[in-house]
């Protein structure tokens, strides 16, 4: 895009042929989802009544109302807006997402009611206007936008925004977890992803993310208010809330992955051994009849004689290994991971003591009471039933905030410094007087400590321990969650571990071929984002070396950030 | 710490204790001898220059010095002590280095960059870290302060939140010196403070040298620009394939044959010739 056509569409006011296209095309896009798309009810939600649009008619609405949006931003309508997101190319993705969506619709249709004798003409007004937003959408040219950093707005605006954010991700996710139907999560998921790649290319998220580092502090307060207020949400079912606990026993076992991975640069492929090391120790103090340690301590107790052995086999395996650099250490986890589960597969008194019971693990762990609080009882708050997994789920809650807490901090103080400057360049942070070796080691038997803990809690939530649960494959599991949503941030390993924990759940498709999918996606991530969903920004300024641009305005938002800080001094 | 009398009549006296005493260095490397035999002696408050041809096994030499290598023979004593070849243990005694392909952590900031240096000279453990009480934050902000002191001292105050990585590569040059600076260094090391410098910068890190050097601390610099190492150094050291050629004031070492024939290499005969006749012509 050249500057003269941008300036001679801006200081153009009268409608563009562009432009008309692309109204038109939105128009068609929302009369088509108020008109019938097929003759069979009983297909893809309800999408055989006049006037009376299903899920997936309305997933369609909301994108024509966005390009509605969009298109009078362009005419200079809301004024304020209109420097901050580039519509053009917000309405470019939201086209591409919404012929995409018409064309699966139809295929949809073609196959499974079956033939597209049976689709209604309103479909095909849909799919036309779609097509007409591609044809006017993409002869626009680019808004010139200002960068966000040097947007301020009030305060309590900006909050607002954060809010409402927050609020859109908790109902969003209460309506995923909430569909049946595999073929409508997996077009709702197609909308999610299209409006999301429609709102970033506009502009929106590098706003949000310059709201979201003026206030961190909100947003930490805000996302866990809502990951708190989510069981509220599901009226004391146990379907959503079982799922819901895994993801979050997954993402704080990530996290705390994320430490060793993600700010030490370690790679780990065996760390789910510590998870399991947890598990076990909590199980064989549990009063299971199976347990074979006669000492039952109270849980809290547990929970720290856990963690601590968990650390003790990190400091045994990373003593030796963390001396050398390279592959070396990726080669030992790996192999540990297998002895790991070789071991508990065999201590069953017949090649050793008889700890773990052997490949039949321990079962009937009895549910967690602290107190006199037992997880296992459905209570009662404000009305609303919380069942045995919404127990769990606000522990987890409380180990992810502390997992939270200490990776943030130790990521600010002198340790994350040293960290960096190893993950930069081990030799000069050597040369620089940096404890290289200890601060591995730290990192690594710290991420041993946390999984510990989580293990502990784990093995009640499980109710029984066995070896197969804790095998290689989920190692690498919480890897492609770190590398999928970004290594060295909090919030990428949030979203990772649930795009990875929650497909599966949802998706019939994507369970029966897990590994292929998974991998497939990491292939793309690699090729097309390496620093994942949520980087850090100096791991996206590490995987683009050569970025210059990259570079200056992550400097720019970083200078912008500390300038009235020093200002204020 | 008072030793036998400075056995280089030559030299200029110098003035304070020995801080740095390499005595027989010698470091092979398979069948190939990198420095052999070499000695190198640090007064305190002194600029001593390292030159030789390409090859020469300075920065060798260098990583001898500061525990990236461990010499094959010979010790090294640093305030009388004999230190461990660990680079860690190194800093810690009180010696720091700059490097000749610049090593900076591009992608942290000046500040940053700086403040690592400082990691030697703090404390935080993890506990403290995570709990963050007064005495964290108050070791925190005197790290920051001090490392924006440094950067003020080496002219980069007005860029301490810029990535090293943007920064112009004689400011890079400056950075590394300021981030060894940050470890409390009794001698520093500087390994081609000038590479690539106009001559304006050189002017500019040849006073940061002295002003340096005016803290009480002494320096070692390798360097191959000659003007630069001769108005800057008190005593200068020529290596030649390991082996220490000549050892003296930059008065005589300046004037040395050998040094200039280890350079540029022998007059060739057929040249001198050449350049008769082309003499005779004019």
């Amino acid at each position: 895009m050249t500057t003269s056509q941008t300036t001679a569409a801006v200081s153009n006011p009268r409608p563009s042929s562009q432009w008309l296209i692309t109204l038109v095309g939105v128009a068609l896009l929302i009369i088509g989802c108020f008109l019938s798309w097929s003759y069979v009810p009983a297909l893809l939600g309800n999408l055989s009544v006049n006037f009376f649009p299903g899920a997936i008619q309305i997933f369609m609405i909301i994108v024509g109302v966005l390009g509605l949006f969009f298109l009078l931003l362009r005419k200079g309508l809301f004024p304020g807006a209109h420097k901050l997101l580039d519509s053009a190319r917000g309405l470019r993705a939201l086209s591409v997402t919404a012929a995409a969506f018409m064309v699966l619709v139809v295929i949809v249709i073609g196959l499974q009611a079956p033939g597209l004798a049976n689709a209604d003409p309103g479909v095909f007004v849909t799919l036309v206007g779609a097509l007409a937003m591609v044809a006017g959408s993409f002869r626009m040219p680019s808004d010139p936008t200002v960068d966000p950093i040097t947007v301020h707005l009030p305060s309590w605006v900006e909050i607002l925004v954060i809010v409402a954010m927050l609020t859109v991700v908790l109902f969003g996710a209460a309506y995923a977890l909430g569909q049946e139907d595999g073929t409508v999560f997996s077009l709702f998921l197609l909308f999610l992803a299209g409006l999301v790649v429609a709102l970033a290319r506009a502009g929106l998220f590098s706003w949000f993310g310059v709201i979201a580092q003026r206030n961190r502090r909100v947003i930490m307060l805000g996302a866990f208010a809502v990951a708190f207020l989510f069981p509220f949400t599901q009226n004391g079912s146990d379907a959503n809330m079982s799922i819901a606990t895994q993801v979050l026993i997954f993402a704080t076992t990530a996290l705390g992955l994320n430490i060793v991975v993600g700010l030490a640069g370690l790679l780990d492929l065996g760390y789910i051994a510590f998870l399991g090391a947890g598990a076990y120790v909590s199980a064989m103090m549990s009063h299971s009849a199976f347990a074979n340690i006669g000492w039952k301590p109270p849980f809290l107790v547990v929970v720290i004689i856990s963690a601590i052995v968990s650390s003790a086999l990190g400091l045994i395996i990373g003593s030796p290994t963390l001396r050398v650099s390279g592959d070396y250490l990726a080669i030992v986890t790996l192999a540990f991971g297998e002895i790991f589960r070789l071991t508990v597969n065999n201590l069953d008194g017949n090649n050793g003591p008889d700890l773990t019971n052997g490949p039949n693990g321990i079962p009937g762990i009895p549910e967690l009471e602290i107190g006199s609080f037992n997880f296992g009882d459905t209570h009662n708050v404000l009305g609303i039933p919380l069942g045995r997994f919404a127990n769990y789920y606000f522990l987890l809650l409380v180990v992810a905030a502390i997992i939270i807490t200490v990776f943030t901090r130790l990521n600010n103080s002198r340790i994350g410094r040293g960290w960096v400057a190893i993950r930069e360049d081990e030799k000069a942070a050597e040369a620089m007087g940096v404890n290289v070796f200890g601060l591995k080691l730290f990192a690594f038997a710290g991420g041993a400590f946390l999984a510990g803990m989580a293990g502990s809690i784990k093995a009640h939530q499980d109710v029984s321990v066995t070896p197969d649960q804790y095998i290689f494959l989920e190692s690498a599991f919480l890897l492609a969650a770190i590398v999928l949503g970004g290594m060295g941030t909090v919030a990428g390993v949030l979203v990772g571990a649930t795009v990875l924990k929650l497909l599966p759940e949802k998706l019939r498709f994507v369970a029966d071929y897990r590994l292929l999918t998974f991998g497939l996606l990491l292939v793309l991530m690699m090729r097309f984002r390496p620093e994942g969903l949520v980087p850090s920004q100096r791991r996206a300024l590490e995987f683009h070396e050569d970025d210059a641009d990259l570079a200056e305005r992550i400097e720019d938002a970083h200078i912008e950030a500390v300038t009235p800080m020093e200002g204020r001094a | 710490m008072t030793t036998s009398a400075p056995e280089r009549p030559a030299a200029a006296a110098p003035t304070g204790s020995p801080v740095l005493e390499a005595t027989g260095v010698v470091m092979r490397f398979g069948g190939l001898t990198a420095v052999n035999n070499v000695d190198l002696r640090v007064n305190q408050g002194e600029i001593v220059g390292l030159i030789g041809p390409n090859g020469a096994g300075k920065t060798t030499f260098f990583n001898c010095l500061t525990g990236m290598y461990k010499p094959t023979e010979g010790q090294v004593k640093f305030e009388g002590t004999v230190l461990p070849p660990k680079p860690r243990a190194v800093v810690q005694a009180g010696m720091a280095r700059t490097f000749q392909n610049i090593r900076l952590f591009a992608n942290m900031t000046a500040l940053e960059n700086v403040m690592v240096g400082r990691y030697c000279r703090t404390s935080a453990m993890a506990l403290t870290s995570i709990v963050r009480g007064p005495k964290f934050r108050r070791e925190e902000e005197a790290t920051r302060a001090r490392a924006q002191e440094l950067l003020n001292f080496v002219g980069l105050g007005r860029t301490s939140e810029h990535l090293a990585r943007n920064l112009p590569y004689g400011d890079q040059r400056r950075l590394e010196i300021a981030r060894a600076l940050a470890t409390d260094p009794k001698l520093i090391l500087l390994d081609e403070p000038t590479a690539g410098m106009n001559p304006k910068e050189t002017e500019e890190a040849k006073q940061l040298i002295f002003r340096i050097r005016d803290m009480g601390l002494a320096v070692v610099v390798i360097e191959h620009d000659m003007r630069f190492i001769f108005s800057l150094c008190d005593r200068v050291l020529c290596l030649v394939r390991g082996e220490t050629l000549i050892e003296g004031s930059p008065h005589v070492v300046q004037s040395d044959p050998r040094v200039i024939e280890a350079y540029i290499g022998k007059p060739d005969e057929d040249e001198l010739e050449e350049e008769a006749a082309k003499e005779d012509h004019a």
